[in-house]
């Protein structure tokens, strides 16, 4: 081998070597964006999944709950806890004066006096005694509890005063504040109160968007892909509908949101704020999407299936609804469950509809108001509190997995059918 | 013998390319017509005039007149489902159904109706699949996917599809090119069982094929037919030049 073609061989490996290292520097790259994106969400978030009760004992005095002996379910529902409940809150600190009676009661959430209400309710017999029961601490000790808050700054620019710390310094030492994993983030609705709120309204609401959404994209979509790809002439009219198709998929999602707002809301009168206008909104984005998975996966069906479906004497139709659509569906599934991943993610349109109103029950279908997880995100971010802050961070978390679960469902379908047909 | 297809004056045309130029040939019925030819040469597209599997092709237009029977095949007015339930196919590369063997056959039987209960499609299935001599390979496993077997098993099932619906003509374009020299003998010795039965037309590139399975054998180069005669006088004695050149290997 002469020298100029030895050179010009190392050349070549040099140059492919080269090529291998960008790739790798751009994967490693993308991959280090992605761990310090998660790392971040994780380290704001997980402290969400906990929270922080106080234990104090209630005294379930008869006569200060001016209830009988036994009373009815109908009673116990309709006493006054508020004295009882006062005074178990004071008494964590006997030596109390009357000015810090308020801090006492700021220490935990405002609804401690139904929480009181609530165990009664659920355990009678325990009229009369004195229980040890856990209470929801307000959102400023939780986050002094979780480390989130920092104690060694003035007392003017803390939300806890120093009064408070002394007493859960003092309680902590007894045992009586505890962390448990938080079951009320994931079955309340939102609050105003950050210990309180929960993602039970915007986890439903995205739900139901995300099934109203398939109800009406899906057939549609289907439908118009096969249409367009077996059966529509091939003319100057259906190369403009496939024009306006892929451009359909390029529009901004806020303006299907003005959409919605324009047309289903004001012309059609539809109720706002409810995963039904938000789900129809959302499937003008998804079908898109699907037409075009439809059809690049009907486009994919070999053509000598359908040739020998023609050949044996079947339709037009009958070729396609027995041989080339089976052959397509798993393609199209998985084009649609990507589709419906990002019709999951999207805020804008859902803004624009009124899915962002405070919604503090659950709906419990479409036609309810709602909120949706990643408009949930964008509320949250908005409140000033630190105990939105790990919220955000945690109901991103809730989205992603969501989001996960759909794509490996997608990815699952399609692996089905690759080991299926091959 | 009698007639079964009669083309007359057969001009096919792909866009502006002429694909055949006035083709008139007649096939008998019961017989074997083989199609032999270089590429290029039409043979195929000829083949898919007999069954107006052109029509998916959307820059194909055909002229003249073909008849089958009294049935005019190159009209509007044809219904070409009843035709090609009349007229089957058998095509170059195996392509059975992505489903089960038995699901492949009974796909004829069923969409055109000719069955009315299960029994008789399970009869159907085992004749057919007896008929293309691949009822002893596969009768123990006729719900496994049709595409699992060997490419001269998925032909001869294609050919017991084909058969499932008892057409009177059965197209067979190369049915042999993409199988070796064991199989192309089976589905030889199949196609000379099958001709007691049904007029064949076969379009091949292997003149040796020609001679074997063929009565009629008719020679077809850039878009004419230049002969149409008996295998016999074709191999024997061409009374064209080009034929001679062509079957003597000088070209093609």
């Amino acid at each position: 081998m002469n020298n100029k073609r030895k050179n010009f061989l190392e050349k070549r490996y040099k140059s492919e070597k080269r090529f291998q290292l960008f790739g790798l520097a751009s994967i490693s790259l993308a991959l280090i964006f992605l761990a310090i994106f998660l790392i971040k969400i994780f380290s704001n978030g997980y402290s969400a999944f906990t929270k922080t009760w106080i234990f104090v004992e209630v005294n379930y005095d008869r006569e200060l709950l001016l209830l009988e002996e036994n009373p009815s379910s109908e009673d116990l529902n309709n006493a006054d806890y508020y004295d009882i409940a006062y005074q178990s809150i004071i008494a964590l600190d006997p030596e109390v004066d009357e000015s810090s009676e308020t801090f006492l009661i700021e220490m935990f959430a405002y609804n401690y006096e139904l929480e009181i209400k609530n165990y009664l309710k659920k355990n009678p017999s325990d009229l009369g005694k004195i229980v040890k029961l856990k209470l929801t601490a307000s959102d400023d000790i939780d986050q002094i509890n979780k480390g989130n808050y920092p104690r060694d700054i003035p007392e003017e620019n803390r939300r806890v005063n120093n009064y408070q710390l002394k007493i859960f310094d003092m309680l902590e030492a007894r045992g009586d504040i505890i962390n448990t994993f938080n079951l009320s983030f994931f079955t309340n609705p939102d609050s105003r109160e950050a210990e309180l709120a929960g993602i039970a309204s915007s986890f439903m609401g995205t739900l139901f968007s995300i099934l109203v959404c398939l109800v009406f994209s899906f057939p549609i979509a289907v439908l118009a892909g096969i249409y367009l790809e077996e059966f529509a002439p091939k003319n100057k009219f259906t190369d403009f509908i496939e024009v306006n198709i892929n451009n359909l998929a390029a529009v901004p999602s806020i303006v299907f949101g003005l959409l919605g707002l324009g047309v289903l809301i004001n012309i059609f009168g539809l109720p706002r704020s409810t995963p039904l206008v938000g789900g129809i909104t959302l499937s003008l984005m998804t079908l898109p999407t699907i037409i075009i998975a439809a059809r690049a996966s009907l486009k994919a069906v070999p053509p000598s299936i359908k040739e020998a479906a023609l050949a044996m004497g079947a339709s037009k139709m009958q070729t396609t609804l027995h041989h080339a659509v089976p052959l397509s569906m798993p393609g199209t599934l998985s084009g649609t469950i990507i589709g419906l991943a990002q019709a999951l993610g999207e805020t804008a349109p859902l803004i624009l509809i009124g899915m962002v109103a405070f919604v503090n029950t659950i709906p419990g279908s479409p036609l309810d108001p709602a909120a949706s997880l990643p408009v949930q995100v964008y509320i949250w971010s908005e409140s000033a509190e630190r105990g939105f802050v790990e919220k955000v961070s945690a109901c991103i978390m809730v989205l992603l997995i969501f989001l996960i679960t759909m794509n490996l469902t997608a990815q699952i379908i399609r692996h089905r059918f690759e080991k299926k047909w091959s | 013998m009698k007639s079964k297809i009669s083309a007359k004056g057969v001009n096919v045309y792909y866009g502006e390319k002429q694909a055949l130029k006035n083709i008139s040939i007649e096939i008998g019925e019961k017989e074997v017509t083989a199609l032999i030819g270089p590429s290029g040469c039409g043979k195929s597209t000829f083949l898919r005039c007999l069954n107006r599997m052109n029509d998916v092709i959307d820059i194909c237009r055909v002229e003249g007149s073909i008849k089958f029977d009294n049935l005019e095949i190159n009209s509007k007015e044809l219904d070409v489902v009843r035709l090609r339930e009349n007229v089957g196919m058998v095509f170059q590369k195996p392509n059975p159904f992505p489903k089960t063997i038995y699901e492949n056959i009974a796909y004829g039987p069923t969409i055109h109706g000719l069955v009315q209960s299960k029994q008789e499609l399970d009869e159907i299935v085992e004749t057919s699949l007896k008929k293309a001599a691949l009822w002893n390979e596969v009768k123990d496993r006729l719900h496994e996917i049709g595409t699992g077997l060997s490419g001269g098993q998925q032909q001869r099932l294609c050919i017991a599809r084909a058969i499932s619906i008892k057409p009177e003509v059965i197209l067979m374009d190369e049915p042999c090119s993409a199988l070796d020299p064991i199989a192309t003998a089976q589905i030889e010795e199949l196609i000379d069982e099958l001709k007691n039965e049904h007029t064949i037309v076969i379009v091949t590139h292997s003149m040796s094929q020609a001679a074997r399975v063929s009565q009629k054998t008719g020679f077809f180069h850039l878009g004419n037919l230049i002969e149409f005669d008996s295998t016999e006088k074709i191999f024997k004695n061409p009374g064209n030049q080009q034929t001679q050149d062509y079957i003597t290997g000088r070209f093609g």
